[in-house]
């Protein structure tokens, strides 16, 4: 079992004894972004303080080395995932990446009538690029509906799907709800259907092992920084047939092998004819020291150490009799709740007022507060170096949420 | 000066009681010749509309209605209250001293009254947005700094 007291030496933020508002810190918004090891922060150090260089720009050592580390990150991350490193293209995130699959391969193939299929519990980055899609090509978007709980099933989506429809884009685990979706069930009725799988796996991929080819998937976009690295760098991930059929969203330098005056383009192979531009070399250097420190704890460790958090979460907000909960028996280190008769917002400021570190509203997954009946909720969400205690420090707000306003006094 | 003595109990009770009861909810029932802007946030879901009736050059009525947060709530609501009767100049300076005391700098509480319960924001800086939100609304709406003197 995972020791969270081990885990936060590691971890410059719990090091140095952050504070808020003069409480130690208990931070609960892991789902929004995670904190960083020593390894990562050293990793984009050392591109700073002796590897500076930019990628496939020059004929010297330190240029050669730079596309060595790059190339060494991408092979990471497939052995990650479990793809081809050339079924790996870097993003700046995975709203970036949904973005390349819906303009470089929706707009390109979609024509009028044709369906996209999501669900109400959808973050508006899976959201928003397929209704631009669906309004430049005639294209429309359906729901497919979730069960009384908000778990996306398979029966659910094959009553859904029609000749019509041409993608389904659905995450893996949602950041609201946090049940795990069966991916690779999903991705067979798809393809049976003829249909294209597009997955978000921001919330999934930090938190259990993925395996891209045994859940079959055609895309699948993450974050780094929601999985110990760095800010501003992601993946796309996408089987290399398709990758090779999408179009760039982004053309320019690094990514074009010739061209010339009379507009003809010749653009190199995927991954590179996506990665327009100097990339974010210090996010690849960073992510894949984040990839490294996973891996030393076991992404099915990661896995069963969130689980037991999220059952213990439940137990103590069920306890404080204050609490409504809305995932009780979902399967990710997410729980969303409201206390009794108090506003969520006015719920997270209180909880700020004790230093601990909650997100409230919709998450952005505007479209599931028809689903919920709720306006809003507060989200607590887990990582590695989460303690019970921290979650005791949760429950033991709760119980005095009614007390809200003596955050300002 | 406030005609009474603040106390946090007070303010508590200032801030509780427009949340749980406001009195300038609502959309008007005849929205003809109402002034209206939205106001809305990125860090909250505070999301509502506010309506200003002008006469003569006095604000004769003043409503919001939508979804917000218990100090969205009752600071837009102490708002309308302390606006209505007031010219454009005098709402823009009710206005500016809300701001100011918001922002910690010095103020004239003489006509802030219940609005003197938000004094406190400050401490929960994520909220600051929340409690002023309806008075940037409000001065946007009177012509703002048009009024300034």
């Amino acid at each position: 079992m995972i020791d969270p007291y081990l885990i936060r030496k590691d971890f410059p933020m719990f090091v140095n004894g952050v504070k808020m508002q003069g409480h130690p810190l208990v931070w609960l918004d892991n789902a929004s972004t995670t904190f960083k090891p020593y390894s990562v922060e050293k990793a984009v150090e050392r591109y700073y303080e002796t590897e500076t260089s930019n990628s496939h720009r020059g004929d010297y050592d330190l240029c050669f080395k730079m596309d060595e580390e790059v190339l060494n990150t991408r092979k990471k991350v497939a052995n990650f995932i479990n793809c081809d490193p050339t079924e790996v293209v870097f993003t700046s995130g995975t709203t970036a990446s949904l973005n390349l699959v819906a303009f470089g391969y929706g707009a390109k193939y979609l024509k009028e009538g044709d369906e996209i299929l999501l669900t109400q519990a959808e973050h508006a980055s899976n959201v928003l690029p397929w209704f631009k899609v669906a309004e430049m090509t005639g294209a429309k978007i359906g729901y497919i509906p979730l069960d009384e709980e908000g778990r996306l099933t398979v029966e659910n989506l094959k009553k859904a799907l029609t000749p019509k429809t041409k993608i389904v884009a659905v995450a893996y685990v949602t950041n609201v709800l946090a049940y795990i979706a069966p991916i690779k069930e999903i991705a067979k009725a798809c393809h049976e259907n003829g249909t294209i799988l597009v997955v978000d796996g921001a919330q999934s991929t930090p938190h259990m092992k993925t395996d891209v080819r045994d859940l079959d998937c055609d895309f699948l976009a993450f974050s780094g920084h929601k999985m110990l690295g760095p800010t501003g760098i992601g993946v796309l991930y996408g089987k290399f047939d398709l990758l090779c059929k999408t179009d760039p969203f982004m053309t320019g330098g690094g990514m074009n092998a010739k061209f010339d005056m009379c507009g003809d383009v010749g653009y190199l192979q995927p991954p590179l004819k996506f990665e327009a531009g100097t990339q974010n070399l210090e996010g690849i250097i960073g992510l894949g020291a984040a990839i490294d420190y996973l891996g030393k704890i076991g992404m099915d460790e990661i896995e069963s150490y969130g689980r037991m958090l999220k059952k213990y979460c439940v137990e103590k907000l069920e306890e404080t009799g204050m609490a409504d909960i809305y995932n009780p028996h979902s399967e990710g280190p997410v729980v969303a709740f409201n206390v009794k008769g108090v506003f969520s917002q006015d719920a997270a400021t209180f909880l700020n007022s004790r230093g601990i570190a909650c997100r409230s509203g919709n998450h952005c997954a505007k479209i599931l507060i028809d689903y919920l009946k709720v306006y809003a909720t507060v989200r607590a969400s887990f990582y590695i170096y989460t303690s019970k205690e921290d979650i005791d420090a949760l429950a033991d707000a709760v119980k005095h949420g009614k007390e809200f306003l003596d955050a300002y006094f | 000066m406030p005609t009474f003595e603040l106390t946090p109990q007070l303010m508590r009770e200032i801030i509780m009681d427009h949340y749980s009861n406001p009195r300038h909810k609502g959309v008007p029932a005849d929205a003809h010749g109402y002034l209206k802007t939205h106001a809305d946030s990125e860090n909250c879901i505070d999301d509502f509309d506010l309506y200003l009736k002008e006469e003569n050059g006095r604000i004769v009525d003043a409503m919001w209605d939508g979804i917000a947060c218990t100090i969205s709530t009752a600071s837009t609501d102490i708002l309308c209250e302390r606006a209505i009767g007031m010219d454009a100049k005098g709402a823009h300076y009710l206005v500016e001293q809300f701001m100011n005391m918001i922002a910690e700098k010095p103020y004239d509480e003489s006509v802030l009254d219940e609005a003197l319960a938000f004094v406190n924001t400050g401490k929960q800086a994520a909220r600051i947005h929340c409690a002023t939100m309806g008075w940037t609304a409000l001065d946007e709406l009177i012509g703002g700094n048009k009024n300034n003197g």
